[in-house]
């Protein structure tokens, strides 16, 4: 499978934080046969791949599996559902829009009070999670035998390549991050590596701490999707960074500050091997990193993420260059980080 | 039915394009008397053979639907729209359809965290982009300004209800053919003249025309109205899967709404009652005065969410709605 298939297999599977299960099966089985792996008490997977030899270092890379969704906390009584918000998700994109509920995966849809029914001052205020329900279609008693407290909401959007070799999806982030990890496995590795597929990055990279822990690796480097605002209604700074113009390098972001020197590597590495790369133009976002660069006594840690349009909605957009080219770059960065 | 249904969802046909949905209903109607669609794409089909002797009634449902008009290409390749009766609450990192020289997919940008300066107010649609992933001159030779948008929802059943985009109105034209297919060969009270009409989202010219040209002596506009949801009061709405909602208002004619009450009644259908205080919203507005002025009254089918890509609606009011056109139609009571 090349890498953007992958993607596509990856992004359609439902895992939103806490409830990774079918994505973690489908990774595992992309496993099989092609290096050691097992699940932890937490759900992470974590893969351990022989390379020609050892450096003497333990390198960890990592992507998170999980991806933000919703979780059904009520069914009222005309058999809609309250929900709450799994991991940052903006109330503003959720209006309007279809989702899949639970593991039977019964369609809904987002709703609200109809536009032509609102006061002038409900039309101006954003609709906030409270009042938005999803409607099944099912009155409260069918709806309480499909649906249970607790089950997941995903979105309904199905993987599109547009415009200029764009691709859009549900769960870019972080299923682009295990199409990585998925791709590097598939080959013949220099040096010896570790790969986890983390669990409940959205909630508050929970689940990381725990691999890392159990690792305790010398490097570790994070491969993810980060907030790229290259829209026309933002200037300057405030762009973040561009899609299409090669993986995101960062120096600090609000959760991290990363290692100097594997920072440097890493633009050395682009560099060398003529590969786009840019870094944040604001210390904005964060990510597992910050939780396995401060994991037991310390791991030196780099991020190197995905400049993606739309982070955490039913549409988050990057494009297939950057795809390849973070892979080209996480690649030949792994492997001199085991020079060092 | 619901396969006529599905079929006229899938249609495109935002106010003023409308010829894609025109087409397939004049290909409906065709199977019940003459039809054709005129130089505004209203649809008009005579049922059978004209008869002097009985008054003539017009059947309206109109079959734009709302979505957007290219306003803007910028300098990127990012587009500025505006809306056509869409609620623009929905765009938000929505997937659109631009229905330039050919069809282009686009992402409807969403305003960033860290751009979001006032948390507390509602994005308006000129704070949004529709993202193409082109540079502009790639997006300039497929979309020219006033090309339109729309965000593509195929009907889907879900629970005993369906969701579609535009079953505003498109749920009402399916509900007159499945009158007409049930007509046939039936006696009838009245020369039956169905209008699919054009431009209601924008102000009903479609229905002002055409209903001047047809001239008939009572009409009744089928459009959809609000149903009950969970942030709705019932005071001011119908409730999905109970029947056509019969309007009542100042600017109908209230035998004709009596009548209609009264079909439903002797027919044993299920109906509800729609007060309105004013004009009605719907095509009924302007046929009401059309020429002489035309008797003139409202059915509606009760939908959720109207004006989103996830409108909601029952085939049973579909259903429904089309037994009463019959039942009227054979009985004239009016």
């Amino acid at each position: 499978m090349e890498l953007t298939q992958l993607l596509e297999r990856l992004c359609a599977l439902d895992g939103i934080s806490g409830d990774e299960t079918v994505a973690a099966e489908f990774i595992c089985s992309q496993l099989d046969g092609k290096c050691e792996y097992s699940a932890d008490a937490l759900g992470n997977i974590i893969a351990f791949k022989k390379g020609e030899k050892s450096s003497g270092k333990k390198l960890m890379l990592c992507a998170h599996m999980d991806e933000v969704g919703l979780i059904v906390t009520n069914i009222n009584k005309d058999g809609t559902l309250s929900f709450g918000t799994v991991g940052g998700v903006d109330s503003n994109v959720l209006f309007g829009k279809r989702v899949y509920v639970s593991k039977e995966r019964h369609l809904g849809v987002i709703a609200s009070k109809t536009v032509h029914n609102l006061s002038k001052d409900e039309k101006k205020k954003a609709l906030s999670t409270d009042e938005l329900v999803i409607d099944l279609g099912m009155s409260e008693e069918q709806a309480k035998k499909c649906v249970n407290l607790g089950d997941s909401v995903v979105f309904d959007s199905q993987f599109l390549r547009f415009g200029n070799g764009m691709l859009k999806g549900k769960a870019i982030d972080d299923r682009a991050g295990c199409a990585i990890l998925l791709m590097l496995l598939e080959n013949e590795l220099k040096y010896d590596t570790y790969f986890v597929f983390t669990v409940q990055e959205e909630v508050g990279l929970r689940g990381a701490s725990a691999a890392t822990f159990a690792i305790k690796p010398d490097f570790a480097v994070v491969i993810e999707a980060t907030t790229a605002a290259d829209i026309p209604s933002s200037n300057g700074a405030k762009r973040v960074c561009e899609v299409g113009k090669g993986a995101v390098v960062s120096y600090m972001d609000r959760r991290t500050i990363y290692d100097k020197e594997l920072y440097s590597l890493a633009w050395e590495t682009a560099e060398e091997c003529n590969l786009p790369c840019q870094t944040k133009t604001m210390v904005a976002g964060g990510n597992d990193a910050g939780t396995i660069s401060v994991t037991a006594s310390g791991v030196r840690t780099a991020a190197i993420s995905l400049p993606c349009r739309y982070l955490h909605t039913p549409s988050s957009v990057i494009s297939e260059s950057d795809l390849i080219s973070t892979y080209e770059l996480v690649k030949h960065f792994a492997e001199r980080i085991h020079l060092l | 039915m619901t396969d006529v249904l599905i079929d006229l969802c899938a249609a495109d046909g935002v106010s003023g394009t409308e010829e894609n949905i025109a087409a397939l209903c004049e290909q409906y109607l065709s199977r019940y008397g003459r039809a054709e669609t005129d130089e505004f794409n209203n649809v008009i089909c005579t049922v059978g053979e004209h008869d002097e002797s009985k008054p003539t009634l017009l059947l309206d449902a109109h079959l734009d639907e709302i979505g957007m008009v290219v306003t803007y290409i910028d300098d990127s390749g990012f587009l500025k729209a505006s809306g056509i009766g869409l609620d623009e609450r929905v765009l938000s990192a929505a997937q659109v359809t631009i229905l330039g020289r050919r069809r282009l997919y686009g992402i409807v940008t969403s305003v960033p965290p860290h751009l979001q300066t006032d948390k507390k107010n509602a994005v308006s649609i000129d704070e949004l982009y529709i993202d193409t992933g082109l540079d502009a001159e790639s997006v300039k030779e497929i979309v020219s300004l006033g090309d339109r948008v729309l965000i593509e929802n195929r009907l889907e059943k879900m629970g005993e209800l369906v969701t579609s985009k535009a079953l505003d109105d498109r749920c009402c034209c399916a509900a007159v053919i499945y009158a007409l297919e049930l007509l046939k060969n039936r006696a009838c009270a009245y020369n039956i003249k169905v209008l699919f009409s054009s431009k209601e989202e924008t102000g009903s010219q479609g229905a002002k025309t055409a209903a001047f040209k047809i001239n008939a002596d009572l009409a009744v506009a089928v459009d959809v109205s609000f149903a009950k949801s969970h942030s709705e009061n019932e005071d001011y709405c119908g409730e999905i899967g109970k029947g056509a909602m019969i309007g009542f208002s100042p600017v109908l004619s209230k035998r004709l709404s009596c009548a209609l009450k009264q079909t439903a009644e002797q027919a044993g259908i299920d109906y509800q009652i729609e007060v309105m205080s004013g004009r009605t919203g719907t095509n009924a507005d302007v046929i009401a005065v059309s020429a002489c002025g035309v008797p003139t009254c409202t059915l509606s089918i009760p939908i959720r969410y109207m004006h989103t890509p996830v409108e909601m609606a029952a085939m049973s009011d579909v259903e429904n709605t089309g037994e009463l056109i019959v039942q009227f139609c054979e009985r004239g009571l009016f």
